[in-house]
């Protein structure tokens, strides 16, 4: 009870601190399912308003399906609410072994095991597998939860430079004395929205008598033609040994994420992985609506083709309108603004004109790279995404930003 | 700059600077960005295979690795 007069005044600054630089987070709360069209209040007190959402990570528009809604009911009514165990003690029923089956037969590996999120995925597998014999070769903007796992493992954590072949074969060709090596990446990168180049990953694998890790958090369900995943789209299946993914996003988009790939190094995890033998297991409601997930989404390529159309007309539209965007082919369309404030500024006004996007800027992106972030999903229609259109347009119209490029726009708001 | 800090210029530049940007021996790395610690692991473990030297962790602070001068002047402490 000793939260003393130093401590809150300590605290208390340090979030002044964060305020001051203009850092500071706050939620916007929804009061609606997540879907194309949310009601939001904000500010909190406000009145609640409908907006278009332009940055969940709905991809597949599964969050709120009704059938996977009816699944995840049917869940709660035949195997109840929760666990009240982890999984190897009495918390595994038939529904999660048979989760792990299905996504072993989606993303074509040898076994999957579930995690309560793909956060706890990836800060339980490297140190179930590798030690201090061996290196992990990252690319450097992989994100935060495989930093933090890797740093939780006693290998080597090394790095190189972002999508640089060279720079990673180097590496390679550095550590030819560890036992294991692995080179480890996002399938999709989660800022940028670009690809991971994985067939050139695999051949310098092959190589240098290297594994490969990607985590496929922002591409399982709808990167390539059946939707499996960065491995798909670039042709090496079965060529990845440690897949981690979330359910969080494309697929339900509740909770829960998996280690998928080599039997081995799943069964390792099963042994060895501390939240997995020290977190209590996905609730059956989950289960089962993710089961359901996987079927959909075996059963027919319908929502990640609508996807892949509405991210090109979306694309299109942008950029005819003369926005600065990353290219790219995910549905991950960033749109360059450099500045902070400016970011923050054209979120609100968008905010205003029914658009709900997010500004993103440092610590979240580079300093001097902010932007807003837009997502697209299989949940939006052509008319969201016109209204939406027209929103970006008459905004990036009033800040005087449209047809330019970074000098153009840093010259005039600063970087 | 004396050949230590050379070689551990010339690997800064190789290692973490992308499109040209220039920099010299009191160039602020860390502070300014150009490497974490994250990133920062690749330096470490380069002086340490070069010189066959182990660098603590307490001396390899992101203070004493900001610029290339504090880095070459950690690896003269050790090589004493
Ligand atoms: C690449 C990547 N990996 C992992 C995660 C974490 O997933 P989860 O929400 O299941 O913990 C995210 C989500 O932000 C992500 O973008």
């Amino acid at each position: 009870m000793a939260f003393n007069k130093n401590a809150r005044d300590h605290y208390n600054g340090v979030l002044q601190d964060i305020k001051d630089n203009g850092l500071f987070k706050e939620e916007r709360f929804i009061c609606s399912a997540q879907d194309a069209d949310i009601f939001v209040e904000y500010p909190s007190g406000a009145p609640q308003k409908k907006v278009i959402n332009m940055c969940a990570n709905n991809y597949l528009g599964l969050s709120s399906h009704p059938e996977v809604v009816k699944a995840a009911h049917e869940g709660l009514d035949y195997r109840g609410y929760g666990m009240s165990s982890v999984r190897f003690i009495c918390g595994t029923q038939d529904i999660h072994r048979e989760l792990e089956a299905n996504i072993s037969k989606f993303l074509e590996t040898e076994d999957t095991i579930l995690f309560s999120s793909c956060m706890d995925a990836n800060a339980g597998v490297f140190e179930s597998v590798f030690n201090d014999q061996d290196v992990l070769i990252a690319d450097r903007l992989v994100h935060a939860s495989i930093i933090d796992g890797m740093r939780l493992c006693s290998a080597l954590n090394e790095s190189f430079k972002h999508s640089d072949m060279e720079h990673l074969e180097k590496k390679l060709q550095t550590y030819q004395d560890k036992r294991f090596r692995c080179i480890v990446t996002d399938g999709v990168f989660s800022m940028d929205g670009d690809i991971a180049k994985l067939d050139e990953i695999c051949r310098l694998a092959e190589q240098y008598d290297a594994m490969v890790f990607v985590d496929d958090s922002h591409a399982s369900g709808f990167l390539g033609k059946h939707g499996k995943g960065t491995h798909e789209l670039k042709g090496v299946l079965g060529k990845i040994d440690i897949i981690t993914t979330t359910l969080g996003k494309a697929l339900g988009g509740a909770s829960g994420g998996c280690v998928s790939g080599r039997k081995e190094i799943v069964e390792m995890c099963r042994q060895k992985a501390r939240p997995y033998l020290f977190s209590n297991a996905l609730p059956p409601v989950i289960v089962t609506a993710a089961n359901k997930v996987i079927e959909l989404v075996m059963s027919t390529t319908e929502r990640r083709d609508k996807l892949e159309e509405n991210t090109k007309f979306w694309r299109k539209g942008l950029q005819t309108a003369g926005f600065d965007l990353v290219e790219g082919e995910t549905p991950i369309v960033p749109i360059m603004l450099y500045n902070a404030k400016l970011s923050q500024d054209i979120s609100r006004d968008l905010y205003q004109r029914g658009i709900y996007a997010i500004g993103f800027f440092f610590p979240v992106v580079p300093q001097g790279k902010a932007r807003i972030r837009t997502q697209i999903s299989a949940a939006h229609e052509r008319h969201h995404l016109e209204k939406a259109l027209a929103a970006f347009t008459e905004v990036g119209k009033k800040y005087d930003i449209l047809g330019k490029g970074k000098k153009e726009i840093t010259e005039m708001y600063g970087l | 700059m004396d050949e230590l800090e050379q070689t551990i210029l010339d690997y800064v530049i190789d290692e973490y600077i992308e499109d040209g940007e220039e920099i010299g021996v009191e160039s602020p790395l860390i502070s300014a960005g150009i490497v974490d610690s994250f990133s920062m692991v690749s330096l470490k473990t380069f002086l340490e295979r070069r010189y066959k030297i182990s660098i603590p962790d307490d001396k390899a602070s992101p203070e004493a690795f900001d610029n290339v001068k504090s880095i070459a002047q950690v690896v003269r402490d050790i090589l004493g």
